[in-house]
């Protein structure tokens, strides 16, 4: 006996220390005036420059950490937001040569190191992406940006607050373009010796500074007290930056008390969120999730009649229902709010009847079905819920007459079937593929998916469209350097798309972001970038 | 016995090449571009190639192999592809943290699971050893990320007395062995010890079952020595097949707590093998597995060097 009372009193005493640990442990207290966010990305979004992480990355450390020589308006929930100035207080473009533009600088702004940004940071900037006999090029970086000014030729100081930038062509897009590139210290980078060692202390014009950096764990930012815009100095004292991809680690981190802001929740923690006490913030954004139809030869989306069909056969508010409320219908590739909606006849709403009629015209019906094979994808970001979705797509189509097949793929690898395009092998014959798009600028939301020069592999046409009045309607837009005029002239782009029912669109997403009670202040913007400067701790 | 253990020793160099070979290539066979999941979606093919020439990824597979091989002789793994960072780097920061949770996950799995594994070897037959044996097969059994989430959602979310999440407060670079930190450790620890524990349960029971029934207990007691002076035989000749369980149940939490780290976000070797796999970060998989791979290898040599020493009847063979 003696022997199995010396099993149970080593038991026993395990037992004893892990009850009181537990009961010892408490919530950890968080510092006032301290934003913890719980990001999606895997990891730190790059610190250097420019971030990786697609738009998170921009949002969370790019934008903080940097500014563009123009910048997005963050400031309201209400309106769309526009460019607005931000190292460049104006812009504009010659009007006897229109490839050349011209920026004045904004004069007395500081990098976080103390040096000045003048003309030669611009150069220093751009060189490192575009110039490869340039020491501080980046490879890595120009991979992560430069296809976002697909037509740059030179940048050419004029006096230390002018540059000039020259594109090959003329464009009226670049604006829109230069926005994305962000400007980093040279002074920084030449006593760090190489941007790996800048990375760990950049130096940048953003409201904030880095002050902590742990790969894939943390990053901890500090207000830069002398921003050059008084209205963007942050109000907490500080904001860590956690990488959550798992999104039930992302909402247990929430609840229990660890993170005060998490990005993305799955739809179906919300509820519990919000009866915890937990505020759920959201607001459309530029943002359309779609299938991208194939239009190579012997494509069943050839037929105008089996794409309008399909538009009309989605249980749109079924499926919004299934993201917990947090989506819009979508109505075209873009909201009817945007100046670039348009005036489309073809009304994409749930008509089983007309649906059916048109694949009865088409020479189809649910005995009868056309096949049709979609590349989707388990996961990825903005994807939402890609395979319920697709499920529930799925079924609503089958009722008509399309029989879909679905090749699922890992986000990689359906990224890499939809820059190869639609007739490459690695699409394994699929008449679409699903991938979500940003529709933040022109180029990003019609121009590469729609222009016949950009078929994959030269650009992203996945699908090889081509209609000779659309490439002259793009063409004239990129040409046209009236804002409100090219706004016009997209419209009818956006008009002939959803006319032509190019894609099949399904939702906007909302973005939805959990946040405890005690975080005050947040504006969501109708933007893939947000302001963290007016957010405080209560 | 000095010859047994250079001869195993010298073992360790083919398997150590074998073991470059396998963690390089493999990470080849996976379709797709080296790059494509770090640049941009629209990336210029020139500047691509660019990068890939700056990876080495533009030269043939074998050239690759020889240089990543001399590379890592020297000590470096290269660079990750996603954020830059020295992969030697990276796991300096991983290894501690996965050793300390595996280190942990088994002490605490070898406590229980020795003592649970004795109490059922040695009351065979009775309830006691009914529900032992049944522990040992739920923890076998168990899917460890299903019952971390399980935990976190008692012990996090719903009472709030232990983190969710994370290795504590200011991360890797900040831990500390105080309570703030080691309250992170607690959740990840006993999911990553159900499974050791299960099988140390069983081993433990089948070897204390086996011992009992041999003569030499039954003349311990005709000798008329105490349970207790019993016991300390029986755990004597358990002791070796218990120590190389509990070897290979190391080597496994070293390399297998993939997706309890990834459920707790524990930044170990687990989670870094996540993100580069999830990331396609070849340089970061090759140098993780290589090292992983190296550490199960080190371990079996320890473990049987170990056996040799404590086991007279190994020395003799």
């Amino acid at each position: 006996m003696s022997t199995i009372s010396s099993w149970i009193g080593t038991l026993g005493r395990t037992a004893g220390v892990l009850a009181v640990s537990v009961m010892l442990a408490t919530a950890p207290a968080n510092a006032a005036g301290t934003l913890r966010i719980g990001m999606t990305a895997n990891d730190v979004p790059l610190t250097w420059g420019q971030p990786d992480n697609g738009f998170e990355g921009f949002r969370f450390v790019g934008l903080q950490l940097y500014d563009g020589l123009i910048n997005w308006d963050l400031s309201s929930s209400d309106k769309p937001s526009g460019l607005i100035p931000g190292l460049a207080e104006s812009w504009s473009v010659d009007p006897d040569d229109q490839t050349k533009w011209t920026f004045n600088l904004r004069k007395g702004v500081k990098f976080h190191d103390g040096s000045e940004f003048n003309a030669d940071a611009v150069i220093f900037n751009i060189d490192k992406q575009f110039n490869e006999d340039s020491p501080q090029y980046s490879a890595r970086q120009a991979s992560l940006v430069n296809f976002r000014m697909p037509g740059f030729k030179s940048v050419t100081k004029v006096d230390d607050y002018t540059v000039v930038f020259e594109t090959t062509t003329p464009d009226s897009f670049f604006p829109f373009q230069i926005c994305y590139f962000l400007m980093a210290s040279p002074a920084a980078f030449e006593a760090a010796g190489s941007w790996e060692e800048f990375a760990k202390n950049p130096s940048g014009t953003g409201p904030f500074t880095l002050d902590v950096l742990t790969a894939r764990e943390r990053a901890e930012l500090v207000p830069f007290a002398d921003h050059w815009d008084e209205t963007r100095i942050p109000k907490v004292d500080r904001v860590v930056l956690l990488p959550l991809p798992d999104p039930s680690a992302r909402t247990a981190a929430l609840l229990s008390g660890q993170v005060d802001w998490i990005e993305a929740p799955a739809p179906d923690a919300i509820p519990r969120i919000k009866s915890s006490g937990f505020q759920v913030v959201s607001n459309v954004y530029p943002h359309v999730w779609s299938w991208h139809l194939s239009r190579v030869e012997g494509s069943p989306w050839n037929d105008i009649r089996v794409r309008k069909a399909a538009n009309l056969a989605i249980d749109r508010p079924g499926i919004v229902q299934l993201l917990g409320g947090y989506a819009v219908e979508a109505k075209g590739h873009v909201t009817p709010e945007d100046v670039w909606w348009g005036s489309p006849s073809f009304e994409l709403k749930t008509d089983i009847e007309a649906a059916k009629a048109l694949m009865a015209e088409a020479g189809f019906s649910p005995e009868n079905p056309v096949k049709v094979k979609m590349s989707i994808s388990a996961s990825g970001s903005g994807q939402m819920l890609p395979l319920q979705m697709n499920e529930y797509i799925q079924q609503n189509l089958a009722e008509i007459g399309i029989e879909v097949e679905f090749d699922v793929v890992e986000w990689q690898a359906l990224l890499d079937i939809w820059r190869a395009g639609a007739k490459a092998p690695q699409a394994n014959g699929s008449h679409g593929i699903n991938v979500s798009y940003t529709t933040q600028d022109p180029y990003s939301s019609f121009t590469r998916f729609l222009r016949s020069d950009l078929a994959a592999p030269a650009g992203v046409n996945f699908g090889y469209y081509s209609d000779p009045e659309m490439d002259a309607l793009l063409k004239q837009t990129q040409l046209t350097f009236d804002p409100v005029e090219r706004d016009a002239i997209l419209a009818k782009v956006h008009t002939k798309e959803v006319d032509e029912a190019l894609f099949v669109w399904v939702v906007h997403d909302v973005a939805p972001r959990a946040m405890g009670e005690n975080v005050k202040g947040f504006q969501p913007a109708k933007n893939w970038f947000q302001s963290l400067s007016s957010v405080y701790m209560e | 016995m000095l010859g047994y253990i250079i001869s195993r020793i010298l073992y360790v160099i083919p398997i150590s090449l074998g073991v470059t070979i396998l963690a390089f290539g493999l990470v080849h066979i996976a379709p797709g571009d080296p790059l494509d999941a770090v640049v941009g979606a629209d990336a210029p093919a020139s500047v691509v190639e660019k990068l890939k020439a700056d990876y080495g990824f533009d030269q043939p597979i074998p050239v690759q192999y020889a240089r990543w091989l001399g590379r890592a002789l020297s000590g470096d793994l290269g660079r990750s592809v996603t954020n830059n960072q020295p992969v030697v780097e990276a796991l300096a920061t991983a290894v501690p943290n996965t050793l300390m949770l595996a280190l942990c996950a088994t002490f605490l799995g070898f406590i229980v699971g020795a003592s649970l594994g004795g109490l059922a070897g040695y009351y065979q037959g009775t309830w006691i050893d009914k529900v032992a044996t049944g522990f040992g097969v739920t923890g076998v059994s168990i899917p460890h990320y299903w019952l971390g989430i399980v935990l976190v959602i008692i012990f996090a979310v719903e009472l709030r007395v232990l983190p969710a999440t994370g290795i504590g407060p200011g991360g890797s670079a900040g831990w500390q062995f105080d309570w703030e930190h080691i309250k992170h450790l607690i959740l990840p620890a006993i999911t990553l010890s159900v499974i050791p524990c299960g099988i140390i349960t069983r081993t433990v029971r089948a070897t204390v079952a086996e011992i009992l029934s041999q003569d030499f207990v039954q003349a311990l007691h005709a000798k008329g020595l105490l349970n207790n002076s019993v016991m300390l035989h029986v755990v004597k000749n358990a002791a070796p097949t218990v120590l190389a369980v509990m070897g290979l149940q190391l080597g496994y939490l070293l390399g297998g707590s993939i997706l309890v780290e990834t459920v707790f976000n524990w930044p170990g070797t687990g989670y870094l093998l996540n993100d580069a796999i999830f990331r396609r970060d070849i340089p970061t998989l090759q140098g993780t597995i290589l090292v992983l791979a190296m550490f199960f290898v080190v371990l079996n040599l320890a473990v049987d060097i170990l056996q040799t020493l404590i086991d007279p009847r190994m020395r003799r063979t």
